[in-house]
């Protein structure tokens, strides 16, 4: 699968990877509802070490669209309060 | 890969795809797909040069504090020369509040620097994937049917398409954070300017602000002084004792 961090660029996982991470994402918003900084950051920090362990660079030639889209890395408590926090646009 | 995605993952692809949106016309990205790309790009440089513009504004926005430290600096040590230790005291204060806006800005500026670093290289390899595009067009056009290449090449553009609007995002949200940036410091400025950090300010009925006061003190020192002038001049104020031979003012 295609994963793009957002302001960065994409990578390939192993399709295997996408639950892993999908898991991650869900309960990293969680911390963030449960007003967790501590636990956002922890959960956000693997998200990253797994896309950046388990991931590939795709090239400057390769042009497909993503699968997963991570906010960008420096993303803050904050931005994701506001941001992925509340209603969403698609519960799940 | 259907239901693929967290929540934050879901967000993040609802805001590309709203800016995917203009550009989705299948029958537009065959024949101007490239065209459109080229074009697009233009406005992700304008996008860039803004940022920069703003942060340039936000340098000197950071240069004003840093003179209204040194200027509240200079206000406190005169407010002590004077006996006046309240003023010092409130000049410190602002100086503080002063002083630690501008180090979170200073901060701030310099992570907006190396965002800024990384548009210009994400620009790079825009730029590389719309010169991939069209090459892979071409080939694209003389291998496959009509019908075929259509699809193949919707791919790519959408590939494109999602590289051109996160950039895009990531412009945008520089661009905020560099007007938030903006407003904080010129609050911060104007606060100054008015001598009204609240109750910081708070000296004697409330209302005098220290360049005023200080201005008094001045005036009420350039009277003291005057006078002893005028006592010098008129020979001590009367007094008979001639030992003040000052040369050619007597007589």
């Amino acid at each position: 699968m295609i994963v793009r961090i957002s302001g960065e660029g994409q990578y390939r996982l192993p399709d295997a990877d996408a639950e892993r991470l999908n898991e991650l994402d869900n309960r990293a918003v969680a911390s963030v509802e449960a007003g967790d900084e501590t636990g956002f950051g922890e959960l956000w920090a693997q998200m990253l070490a797994l896309v950046e362990a388990d991931g590939e660079a795709i090239g400057d030639d390769e042009l497909v669209p993503s699968d997963v889209i991570l906010p960008p890395r420096d993303s803050s408590f904050a931005e994701a309060a506001a941001e992925f926090t509340g209603e969403g646009l698609i519960p799940d | 890969m259907a239901g693929l995605g967290g929540r934050m993952s879901t967000v993040m692809k609802a805001k590309i795809s709203k800016l995917l949106d203009r550009a989705e016309d299948p029958s537009e990205t065959l024949d101007y797909g490239y065209q459109k790309q080229v074009e697009l790009l233009q406005n992700v440089k304008k996008g860039i040069a803004d940022v920069t513009t703003s942060k340039k504004r936000l340098q000197m926005q950071s240069q004003k504090i840093e003179q209204s430290v040194v200027k509240l600096d200079t206000q406190a040590r005169q407010a002590l020369a004077q006996g006046r230790e309240d003023l010092a005291r409130a000049a410190l204060e602002r100086k503080t509040v002063a002083q630690t806006e501008l180090q979170s800005l200073d901060s701030q500026i310099e992570q907006l620097a190396s965002q800024q670093e990384a548009l210009t290289q994400n620009e790079k390899k825009l730029r590389a994937k719309i010169e991939a595009f069209r090459t892979k067009k071409e080939v694209i056009k003389a291998q496959y049917s009509a019908a075929e290449a259509q699809v193949k090449i919707s791919e790519a553009a959408n590939g494109v398409g999602e590289e051109m609007a996160d950039l895009g995002l990531a412009i945008q949200r520089a661009e905020d954070k560099t007007e938030e940036m903006r407003a904080r410091a010129g609050a911060v400025e104007e606060l100054e300017a008015a001598g009204t950090f609240d109750d910081l300010s708070q000296l004697g009925d409330g209302q005098d602000d220290i360049d005023r006061e200080l201005a008094q003190l001045g005036a009420t020192g350039q009277v003291d002084d005057e006078l002893a002038a005028m006592k010098a001049e008129l020979g001590s104020g009367g007094g008979d004792s001639p030992q003040l031979g000052n040369g050619e003012e007597s007589k």
